[in-house]
């Protein structure tokens, strides 16, 4: 397709980061493509996908317990684990455009507050909720309860930030903390009623993981996810104009109004689905668009292309490192990212602050 | 053809402009002059349909609020007083941007020709955010060039609204930025710049108004409106306009009485 873009237009003049930035798209597919087939070979049992896959192709009858492992949990954990780092990463681009601030995150909008308030709701209160309720959502009571919570916040402070058809991002942002505190004080004192096991699961939920990782799962929270990465790439060209700010886009054609109203929702959407099914991943959403920018520059039409595939392949990597570093037992993933995106971002600020020299 | 007819705007419950008419004709500069606060900003954020207000606007015929908005970008460009950049983009990526809605985005050369035309020609890798005041602001005037790089299109005139182009600059690129609104004005397009030197403004304006206290006080060719007394009484100080033989009016604060003279 690069080749095809090069013919069309000519050779690209020196000054133009696009192609560039469309070059290492390629590179970033295989990457996903390798990450994704390290993913499937590495885990506690030892089966060998490349061993089931001679079998297949031989016609050969495949091992029960190696097509549970390979089929059954590390094929949706690995399609899990891509979809969440894509979805992560786009909506944290979407944001930092929206709200023409690098720093910004999906958390802005209310989504993470939101979402964890309805998380642990589900896991204080869920046993008061009456028997046929409980019973027909089952395991799915949290992240049905989180995805609620982050949609409902967000519609809310979008009501509030919208006066006459038009949204005011600084409201929006305003509002999202005060919000987000709001939350978070319901949050705590669900917390000081619960008991010792409901802790610990809160604890786990906020830390976040991709071992609950089902095809049913998957079925559920892949729409909203495939929507926002399909939606994105179109909003490249006005979030473009929207870093000469709202007035500017708007003299150069943009429609900002409907850019913000479907960049809000997909948002919202994208975010609740991936918290809803992962719990807390932090720094995917800030790290994955800040370092693609350094690299390929600020144009958003790749940028939001490249976004989804380099969160897709890293969180794939920073999950392998979550189930392999204390196997048979394993890490949160929240912790990896955390841990690997905390000095990121550090660096990031310091080499803003010119404090690195370079 | 750009007709503004009794335009009110509010803020809150307070009126900032008041029943203004304004008028501005392809092939002209239109300058819209005024002290601090008497509305100017207002008015061109009204033409640009910016602010919602009160009041009638036709620009070529059609009222601007019903274009769709990638419609209107290739009708008009819009330079704001100032432009920062939430992301490092480079000059030629923010000159581009101008390129997305207009019949001009097939032209893959204009970036570095707008650029050249401001006289930031081999500026296109510079990061925007590093560049100077005025350089920044001459990149912007690239890209809102670009926009409407042709000054009519269809048979129709094409217009550049500018809010106070040259106050970031020097006296030379005053005059370069002066010229390059001349040409465009001169090839069939409408310039209307909000302008704060009188002197750049009786030099290069076909038309002035001039603004007081969200009012407009008088439109007309520089002779008419740029005299003694409608000025002093605008910028409550008492100023002299010279005349030049060949060249109009000419003001010099040296040239004005005491203040107490009022």
């Amino acid at each position: 397709m690069v080749a095809l873009l090069h013919e069309v237009s000519g050779p690209a003049p020196h000054w133009d980061r696009t192609p560039r930035a469309w070059r290492l798209t390629v590179l970033l597919v295989l990457a996903l493509a390798v990450m994704s087939a390290a993913s499937l070979a590495v885990g506690a049992a030892g089966t060998s996908p490349w061993a089931v896959l001679a079998d297949i192709m031989a016609g050969r009858e495949v091992a029960l317990a190696d097509r549970v492992v390979l089929f059954e949990i590390r094929l949706p954990r690995l399609a899990m684990g891509a979809l969440v780092g894509a979805a992560l990463a786009v909506s944290g681009a979407v944001m930092q455009g929206l709200f023409r601030n690098p720093l910004a995150d999906p958390g802005l909008v209310g989504v993470s507050a939101g979402a964890g308030l309805g998380a642990i709701s589900a896991i204080v209160l869920g046993g008061l909720l009456p028997a046929g309720i409980a019973g027909a959502l089952g395991y799915h009571l949290v992240p049905v309860a989180a995805f609620a919570g982050g949609w409902a916040t967000t519609l809310v402070l979008y009501g509030i930030a919208t006066r006459r058809g038009q949204t005011s991002v600084a409201t929006m942002l305003l509002g999202g903390i005060a919000l987000g505190a709001l939350a978070g004080a319901l949050s705590g004192i669900l917390v000081y009623m619960a008991d010792d096991a409901q802790l610990r699961d809160l604890t786990f939920w906020g830390l976040g993981s991709l071992a609950g990782a089902t095809w049913t799962k998957l079925a559920a929270a892949a729409p909203l996810m495939i929507l926002a990465l399909v939606a994105a790439p179109m909003l490249g060209r006005g979030l473009n104009g929207l870093s000469l700010g709202e007035a500017a886009a708007a003299h150069v054609g943009i429609p900002v109004q409907r850019l913000k109203t479907v960049a809000i929702l997909t948002v919202a959407g994208a975010t609740g689905a991936a918290v809803a099914v992962s719990g807390g991943i932090g720094f995917v959403g800030i790290v994955v668009p800040h370092l693609l920018r350094l690299a390929t520059g600020p144009d958003h039409r790749p940028l939001l292309v490249n976004a989804a595939l380099l969160g897709a392949a890293l969180l794939i990597g920073a999950d392998m490192i979550a189930r392999s570093l204390i196997a048979p037992a394993e890490l949160p993933i929240g912790i990896v990212t955390a841990i690997l995106g905390g000095p990121v971002f550090l660096w990031i600020l310091l080499r803003r602050r010119g404090l690195l020299g370079f | 053809m750009l007709e503004a007819t009794d335009i009110t705007v509010r803020l809150g419950r307070r009126e900032i402009l008041t029943g203004v008419d304004f008028r501005a004709q392809p092939g002209q500069i239109t300058a819209i002059v005024g002290p601090n606060g008497s509305g100017k900003t207002t008015l061109l954020r009204a033409l640009t349909g910016e602010l919602s207000h009160d009041g009638r606007i036709r620009l070529n015929h059609h009222d601007p609020a019903s274009l769709r908005p990638w419609v209107l970008a290739g009708l008009r460009g819009v330079l704001p007083q100032a432009t920062p950049m939430a992301f490092p983009f480079t000059a030629a990526e923010v000159v581009r941007l101008g390129l997305m809605g207009g019949i001009e985005a097939a032209e893959p050369d204009l970036v570095p020709k707008a650029l050249a035309r401001v006289g930031l020609a081999g500026f296109e890798p510079r990061p925007y955010q590093e560049l100077s005041g005025g350089e920044q602001q001459r990149v912007q005037l690239a890209r809102v060039l670009a926009q409407v790089w042709h000054p009519t299109a269809h048979g129709q005139p094409r217009w550049l609204f500018l809010d106070e182009p040259v106050s970031a600059l020097d006296i030379g690129h005053q005059l370069q930025v002066m010229r390059i609104v001349r040409d465009f004005a001169d090839a069939g397009g409408g310039i209307v710049a909000v302008m704060h030197d009188l002197n750049l403004t009786a030099m290069f304006a076909d038309s002035v108004a001039l603004m007081a206290g969200g009012r407009l006080m008088e439109q007309g060719p520089p002779a008419t409106v740029l005299r003694d007394d409608l000025l002093s009484r605008a910028y409550l100080c008492p100023l002299r306009v010279n005349a030049l033989p060949v060249n109009g009016p000419y003001l010099l604060p040296q040239a004005s009485g005491p203040i107490a003279a009022e």
